[in-house]
Parts: structure tokens; sequence; C-alpha cells
């Protein structure tokens, strides 16, 4: 790691889902903790295979949600009650049942709001280049056809020649370094 | 390879046609339907398609100039038919969104794998039905540069909207329904982008493509976090497409002009909106599949299903017609009872047959199976249903308003060329816009259709 600086990791590319599952559940047992696998779609299993945590997305959605609508009830409150007090046809200033569908469209909106802008800062997105751009397989692959498991350079084990050979022991094909820029 | 085997579609396994044509690959998907964004010459059927479309969108434009410059004088709309054809048409074009959230949310909820090649369009239908709604609130304000008042902002008057009123609700749930819609069609589309990106054959494309796609590259951490967001998009979606008409249905609901003043609203115009909305999907459907071949990906089990979904939405319909005939007529209210002689025998009771006829009478016909897996007699059908569903709005706006309680406040209503000249320059803006986003985009998701794949090939080894 310390000799090859402007390594990010090494590359091996699998043919199935399940022959990448099995992969990732190789490397995990062989001890590596810091790799990522790039599929053309969501493979099932596979995030448990790499060993990664829950996700904070549905924490973040419930939050955006909670937000949208007490802030909508509360503003609607603050309107109706406190800044412009109207008698309509008698009824009292906090009509809270006329306030509910607002409340119930802020809601949702705040939490589909955060939701996605949520997933994509999570995910560091967007971010017009990344190492695995320089792959010219990657290019043309991972978002069509084929399943790559990247060991990174930044795990403790990490050292290019023993990571190429585990590969390449697990029957990955077109092992390849990545070049960090 | 598994993956090139043909998926299962074995005789003892279904009688079902599968959701997805025998002998696809991740690649041969991914060949097929982005060569229709990135290399497919413009055909002639598309220009001269587009072509029409061009039209109604320009005479859209001049509609709108001439309303800006005269004022909604040149519509037929007068005291006390205040609503007329931009609230007909408002509620119609929001019923035809309806059917595409209800594909991509409570289908993909459901986990019916059938959504996956139908969901990509229907939701561009939703987004750009709901364009063509909006505007017909704004122009009918009567000063759209004003609409921005029914927003809460801190205004120099000192005043704030009025919660209490639906109308302010509609303001609401339809933005709110059309950005939710965008989030979801988006964070759809990303996967998709990134594909066109990597296989873009100019760099322009490769540009543009890119910077939509985020940079996404398929990472794993990438996908779970996704696909988390993705199911919860769709758990607010459906409640959310839910209470969109709901909202609507209770800008009459809560007026008290007879015919509109019932609970039974909220459920019969959400029931109507699916049902409308499943017919323009199946409109779109039957032409997209046989000018791009894409018989392999919509089969005719979609098409049979959506059938489904319209014959029972299409019962639904009817079961609110009926009660909304039984209880005027056993509520012994005599504006009631006098509503239900009015749609009968009054001065639009043409139109009142003409809604039976295309919203009851003729979706019967899909009980039968060979009529469902006619392609020819279901688009005609589906034009049929979207009419009636028309006239279902046309009926409750123009017959309850033309004769409520007070004879001499009685008045007739007819539509003018200019609203004519409206309703079509947004058929031809809603299909226009349909027209390009055939051309840009992947009008089927790539990547969900990639899973199907491998689901096929799982079940088959």
């Amino acid at each position: 790691m310390e000799s090859r600086q402007r390594i990010y990791g090494v590359v091996g590319e699998f043919e199935t889902p399940r022959k990448l599952i099995e992969a990732a559940d190789k490397a995990r047992a062989a001890g590596y903790k810091n790799m990522d696998a790039y599929t053309p779609f969501p493979i099932e299993g596979l995030s448990e295979a790499l060993g990664f945590k829950r996700t904070l997305v549905p924490l973040v959605t419930l939050i955006g949600g909670l937000v949208g609508g007490l802030s909508a009830f509360g503003f609607q409150y603050w309107v109706s009650v406190i800044s412009y007090p109207e008698n309509i046809g008698g009824r009292s200033l906090n009509s809270w049942p006329a306030f509910i569908p607002v409340t119930f469209e802020l809601t949702v909106l705040g939490a589909s709001l955060c939701a996605v802008f949520g997933m994509l800062a999570m995910n560091k997105l967007p971010q017009p280049h990344h190492p695995l751009f320089n792959v010219d397989r990657f290019q043309k692959h991972a978002s069509a056809d084929r399943f790559f498991l990247c060991l990174q350079a930044n795990d403790p084990k990490f050292s290019v020649s023993e990571a190429s050979r585990f590969l390449k022991g697990i029957d990955a094909q077109h092992i390849s370094e990545v070049e960090d820029d | 390879m598994s993956a090139s085997e043909p998926p299962i579609n074995s005789p003892e396994l279904r009688r079902l046609t599968p959701v997805l044509g025998p002998g696809h690959t991740y690649d041969s998907i991914t060949d097929k339907i982005s060569s229709i964004v990135l290399t497919r010459p413009i055909s002639l059927g598309w220009l001269v398609g587009f072509g029409i479309c061009f039209f109604f969108i320009m005479l859209l434009n001049v509609a709108i100039v001439y309303l800006i410059g005269k004022g909604v004088g040149i519509w037929g709309i007068n005291i006390p038919i205040g609503w007329g054809f931009a609230i007909v048409n408002f509620v119609w074009w929001i019923g035809i969104g309806h059917a595409g959230t209800l594909i991509s949310a409570i289908l993909f909820l459901l986990n019916q794998k059938w959504r996956t090649s139908i969901n990509r369009f229907a939701e561009a239908m939703t987004l750009f039905a709901v364009m063509c709604a909006g505007l017909f609130p704004l122009l009918h304000a009567g000063r759209p540069w004003y609409a921005y008042w029914m927003f809460p902002y801190p205004s120099t008057m000192h005043i704030w909207p009025q919660f209490r009123s639906p109308l302010i609700w509609d303001v609401f749930a339809v933005s709110t329904y059309f950005t939710v819609s965008l989030l979801f069609w988006f964070v759809g589309l990303i996967p998709d982008l990134a594909t066109l990106r990597d296989r873009a054959v100019s760099k322009p494309k490769a540009i543009i493509y890119g910077m939509l796609a985020l940079g996404w590259r398929g990472s794993a951490r990438h996908w779970q976090r996704y696909q988390s967001a993705y199911l919860l998009l769709a758990g607010l979606a459906t409640p959310l497409v839910l209470s969109v008409h709901t909202v609507v249905s209770f800008d009459f609901a809560i007026a008290i002009v007879p015919g509109w003043h019932t609970t039974i609203f909220p459920p019969y115009f959400v029931a109507g909106a699916i049902y409308s909305g499943f017919a323009m999907v199946i409109t779109i459907a039957i032409p997209l599949r046989a000018a791009y071949n894409l018989e392999d990906f919509i089969t005719m089990r979609h098409l049979e299903n959506m059938a489904k979904v319209m014959l029972a939405t299409g019962l639904i319909v009817a079961y609110g017609y009926f009660f909304e005939f039984f209880m005027s007529i056993y509520s012994g209210n005599k504006w009631d009872v006098f509503l239900v002689e009015q749609r009968l025998h009054g001065p639009y009771a043409h139109y009142y047959y003409a809604l039976i006829l295309c919203n009851i009478l003729t979706p019967q016909l899909l009980w039968f199976q060979k009529i469902r897996t006619n392609v020819i007699i279901l688009f005609l059908m589906s034009l049929v249903i979207n009419t009636g569903m028309w006239l279902e709005r046309f009926v409750i706006v123009v017959i309850s308003l033309t004769r409520d309680f007070d004879p001499s406040a009685w008045g007739r209503y007819s539509a003018t060329f200019w609203d004519y000249a409206v309703l079509t320059g947004t058929l031809g803006l809603f299909a226009g816009l349909l027209f390009l986003f055939v051309r840009v985009l992947p009008a089927i998701s790539i990547a969900e259709m990639r899973e199907l794949v491998a689901h096929n090939s799982e079940e088959h080894e």
C-alpha cells in the first residue's frame, strides 16, 4: 500500500450475479474489508455478502417526513390562528381537519425529497469521475452485462500482487489494476 | 451460460405468455433498448407524428396568447357555468396521470414483475399529463401571472392563502404529486442514463448523459441505498396518488351543488382516474411496441393484465355511478332527485347516455380473453374509455352547474372554438412530449429488465 500510492485497487470480473456473490463471500472470508462490487442492476444478497451495514436512508426519510408534516401543520396553525385569523362560517380558528390535506402532502414531499437527495448525498453523487472509469472494460461492461469486484488499496490487508493472485484464485476474469488519479 | 438460455416458457410451467420474450440476455436487452435512443435514425413515421403534434402545440400557443389578450370570455364559460372545459380537462388529465404512479409504485410494492417494461413510459406519461392538467387551473384563473398568489409567501398585502379551501389543497396536492413523480422517474432513470453514457456513440451525447447520470457506477454500496430510497419512494407515492384525486374530488364534494356534494366522490374519482390512466397507457403502449418492435418486452401478458385492471376499475366506476344515482333518489332530497332527472332527460342527457355506453357497457367486452388479446380492439377500446372518462367529468361539471337550485339562475353551456383549441392543444403537447421522450430517454427501464433476465435464468437453473 505504501509503495504504490497511485493505485486505487484491483478489479476482477464475473459473468453472473451468483459467481459475484460467491466471490464476495470468499473475499470476506479471506479477510478483505474495504471492497466494493459494481453491477449493472441491484443484486439480492450482495450487500450482505460484502458485509455492508444497514443504510441510513430510511432514517433520513423519516426525519424529512416529520419535518415536512410538522412544519406544514404548524404553519397553517400560525397563519389561521395567529397571523391572519378569519371567521369562516363560524368555524373555530384552529379548524384542524381542514389542515390535514396540506399536512399530508407536505409530509410526503419532505420525505421524498429527503429520500432522494439523502440517497444521492450519502452516495457522494454527483461525482463525474471515479478511478474505476480508468479501466477500459469497466466502461463497456459495468453498466451492461458484467459483474465487477474491486479490492481497494485502502484495505489494511491489501497488496497489488496478493489481491491479483486472490482474484485469479476465485476465477475472476480480466483482472486489472485500477489507477488512482 | 445460463443467462443466454431461454427463460421459462415451457407449457407445463405456465400457460401465460411470459413477461419477457425468450432468448434475451443482459447484452441483448441493453442493446435493443439503448439503440432506440442512441443509434436508430429518425423514422418518417416519427417525423409525421411529431409534426402533427407540433401543429397542435402551436394551436395551443395561439389559444393561450389570445386568451391572455382577451380574457376567459373567449371560452364558453359564463355565470352560472364558471367551470366548463377548463376544469373538465384538468380533472381528466390529472386522472390519466394516476396510472403511471399506480404502475410504478403500487405494482412495485406488490412485486408484480409485469410492471417492469411499462413503468418507465407510464411514469413519463404521468409527468406529461400533470403538465397538461396544470395548465388549466392556471389559465382558468384568468391572470396566470398572479398564480403565485396561491402559494404562501410573506406578501406586502399581509394576507395568506385560505388553508380551509379545497382549491388551496389542490395546489399543494398537484405540485407535490408532480415533484414526487419527477423524483421517482429520475431516480429510476439514473442507472439507465449511466448505460447510455457508456454506450454513447458521440461525445456530446456521452457528456449530456454523463452529466444526467451523476457519475453513477453501479457500486453495490450505492445500489443498497438506491434500492432503499426507491422502495421508500414507492411507499410514499402510493398514498400520495390516492390523495391527489381525493383532493381533486374535494373541489366538488365540499361544495353544496347537487351532484357534487357526496361522500362517494373520493373513492370513485380515484377508481376513475386509474381507469382512464390504464386506458391511456394502453393507447400509448400499443403503437410504441409496434413502432419500435418491442413485442418481446411489452408482451400480450402486459396488455392483457392492463385490460383486466381496466375492467376491474371500470366496474368500481360503474358501482360509483349506480350509487350516486341510487342515493340521489333514496335521499328524497328534491334537488338531488331533480339532478337525476336532468341527467336522464335534461338538455345534456345525450352526454350522460354516451358516458354510460363508453364507460360501463363497452368495457364489459373485456370479460372475453379474445378481446383482451386483440391489439386493435384493445386500442380502440382504450380510446373509447378515455372519451368516456372525459364525458364523466363533463356531466359532473356542466349538468350540475347549468340547473342548480334556483330556476332564474339556470343557464346553458356550449364550448367555443377556443375551448376545443386548448383541449386539442394539450393533447398535442402530451403526445409531442412523448414523441420526444422515446427519442432521448430509454422508454423501458434497462436495469430492471436485466433483473428480469437474471430472475428468469435463475428460475431456469
